[in-house]
């Protein structure tokens, strides 16, 4: 073990001396630190760049991304690359999975907070931890195997015909973002000082008028958070999604069909497309797209969290 | 320190000795003289029965197809065997990411089930030199719950293909809706079947699913009632259980058939170098067109050879 000196135990503190700001650690962490804001200042650079290829080279007008018709084979006719089906699909698939998850998820951080016995939390988080670790390509594989066949063999009298579908995929998701929301929105209710609790019940309320009153709105903004963060995840999605959904490039009309989205369109055609091409320009338009999509989700966490800090 | 650099040169020595012993186990020829040679030089080797190999030590990466890969990854085992001093790295990730890499220079070798001119821009396309390896075939499928059905001819397959029909028996098989899987619109394997068997048609495909891969394929078609799509040759034979495969034109999709010539749903298999290939990559091509991958390996894995 190395001796302690001076400088390795106030390494938190800004450094004041010439002395501390050459020390190693403190360096350590500072070149740490600035090649991660480098990392996430050139990628979001080269996305942007890419992403805009197909506006600047390719000559794709703005405006025809609007386009429901996704034909991007050059050599099967005339080319349009309308993203409407794939924006369509992502949203739909990400907030149908959010209206599913949420209230199990808070129901259940609400369990854990304030109904569940000690024994019964200390087996219910070790059950949420091994959740996050499952793997999407095992969730997909679940879904594939499992509950698209279900689907197709129970629910074919409600247009399930192939099992392969916007309900499929947001189902497979509900189950992924639901450790996530709940992990989140159970910290936002722990955070609750214990005092109000006491206070409330010591006015004669029941433990549903303490949750219904106190709890909820102390922790709206945590829940909230906690919905968005799961939407982020389930936007992002690719593997598990693709596997279940049927990638049908059209925009989707009932839950029962098949549709897609824009990370399955892009694992789908990025292989086989070759870098510089008007179709592999457009793939990386749809991961600007995302990009976008997923840079005002962490805005809108960041909102919520200062909205909670002034609480 | 003393203790270190003696383990250093122990180090040494044991593989120059793992050195000698492959080259003489695998040179029958001139043991005592490659062995002394330096390692960057070319040396005979000895595969199977009598096939010679030119061993070049050294690293290269091969990268694209997937369809061709279960190919030339065994070829490229076969060929560390054989020259212990060579790593042959395989990779997957489609014919426009081998195309890509191989033209910018970021793999030796890119494997693609289409040509070069099909993909690239002419003035990359025309720096690339094409090394045509084997023949690979594709064959139709269905769900075997679509009894009564075992050939389409071309115009049935291109009408259920772009939509015009969507009933089994129209085609006479049972009174069951036609579930279409494709795959990706830029796939070599939709592009080649595209171009033989729909004369360049456009597939429905707002009607149809979509799987990226032939493993994903074969599992969509195995589970879905009235689900029919294109498979390759290798993965037909490893999931005959599930599926049933489809004549096409009245003719079975066998590797006989398509290295004659009479079954059209097949295309030749590319390895492109930019440039003349030299050093490992060229000895590695030529092993590819050497009667021990052509004659032995290629028909194994349900490939078609491209020399007699």
């Amino acid at each position: 073990m190395a001796p302690l000196t001076t400088s390795s135990i106030t390494g938190l503190r800004p450094a004041t001396t010439f002395r501390e700001r050459l020390d190693v650690p403190r360096r350590v962490v500072f070149i740490a630190a600035l090649s991660m804001i480098a990392i996430v200042v050139v990628m979001l650079g080269f996305i942007t760049w890419q992403g805009v290829q197909l506006f600047v080279s390719a000559h794709v007008a703005p405006g025809s991304l609007l386009s429901a018709t996704w034909q991007p084979d050059s050599t099967a006719g005339a080319v349009t690359f309308g993203m409407l089906p794939f924006v369509a699909g992502t949203v739909g698939v990400t907030a149908l999975a959010v209206l599913i998850s949420a209230p199990l998820s808070v129901g259940l951080a609400l369990f854990l907070s304030e109904v569940a016995p000690a024994w019964a939390r200390n087996i219910v988080q070790p059950a949420l931890e091994i959740f996050v670790g499952i793997p999407s390509v095992v969730w997909g594989w679940l879904g594939l195997t499992v509950l698209v066949p279900w689907l197709r063999e129970n629910l074919s009298g409600a247009g399930f015909t192939v099992g392969f579908s916007w309900l499929a995929g947001s189902l497979v998701l509900s189950l992924m973002i639901l450790p996530t929301i709940t992990t989140v929105t159970f910290d936002a209710f722990r955070a609750v000082p214990q005092d109000q609790r006491t206070a409330s019940l010591a006015l004669g309320t029941t433990r549903w008028q303490t949750i219904r009153h106190i709890l909820i709105p102390a922790g709206l903004a945590g829940t909230l958070t906690a919905i968005v963060l799961g939407m982020t995840r389930a936007a992002g999605e690719a593997l598990a999604v693709q596997m279940v959904i049927g990638n049908r490039p059209v925009v989707p009309t009932s839950i029962a069909q098949p549709m897609t989205t824009l990370t399955s369109q892009i694992t789908l055609d990025m292989g086989n497309t070759v870098f510089g091409e008007p179709w592999n320009d457009a793939l990386w338009t749809m991961s600007l797209i995302l990009l976008v999509i997923s840079i005002t989700f962490v805005v809108l966490v960041r909102a919520l969290n200062g909205r909670r800090r002034f609480q | 320190m003393l203790s270190q650099s003696r383990a250093r040169w122990g180090a040494v020595a044991v593989v120059a000795a793992l050195a000698f012993g492959a080259c003489s186990s695998s040179a029958t020829q001139a043991p005592a003289a490659s062995a002394a040679a330096p390692a960057a030089s070319v040396m005979p080797a000895a595969s199977g029965a009598a096939a010679a190999v030119q061993c070049v030590s050294g690293s290269i990466t091969t990268v694209g197809s997937t369809a061709l890969q279960p190919l030339i990854q065994a070829a490229a085992q076969q060929y560390e065997k054989s020259c212990t001093n060579s790593t042959i790295n395989v990779e997957g990730g489609g014919s426009g990411t081998g195309l890509t890499q191989v033209a910018g220079g970021g793999a030796d070798i890119g494997d693609s089930d289409v040509t070069a001119a099909s993909k690239l821009p002419a003035d990359q396309a025309s720096q690339l030199v094409d090394h045509i390896i084997a023949k690979q075939g594709w064959i139709m499928v269905d769900n075997p719950d679509v009894t009564g059905v075992s050939n389409l001819t071309t115009a049935q397959a291109t009408a259920i293909w772009t939509g015009k029909i969507t009933n089994w028996n129209a085609v006479g098989g049972p009174n069951l809706p036609i579930v279409l899987i494709l795959r990706p619109a830029s796939s070599g394997t939709r592009a080649t079947f595209k171009q033989i068997v729909l004369g360049g048609a456009a597939e429905a495909a707002g009607k149809a699913l979509t799987e990226d891969s032939n493993g994903a394929v074969t599992t969509a078609v195995e589970q879905t009632p009235g689900s029919t799509s294109v498979i390759g040759f290798a993965y037909y034979q490893q999931n005959k259980s599930g599926l049933t495969g489809l004549q096409l034109d009245g003719i079975d999709a066998t590797v006989a058939n398509m290295a004659s010539g009479i079954y059209k749903l097949s295309a030749q298999g590319h390895m492109y170098t930019k440039g003349q290939p030299s050093g490992l990559a060229a000895a590695f091509l030529a092993y590819m067109l050497s009667p021990a991958v052509q004659q032995q390996l290629i028909p194994s894995l349900f490939y078609a050879p491209v020399t007699q």
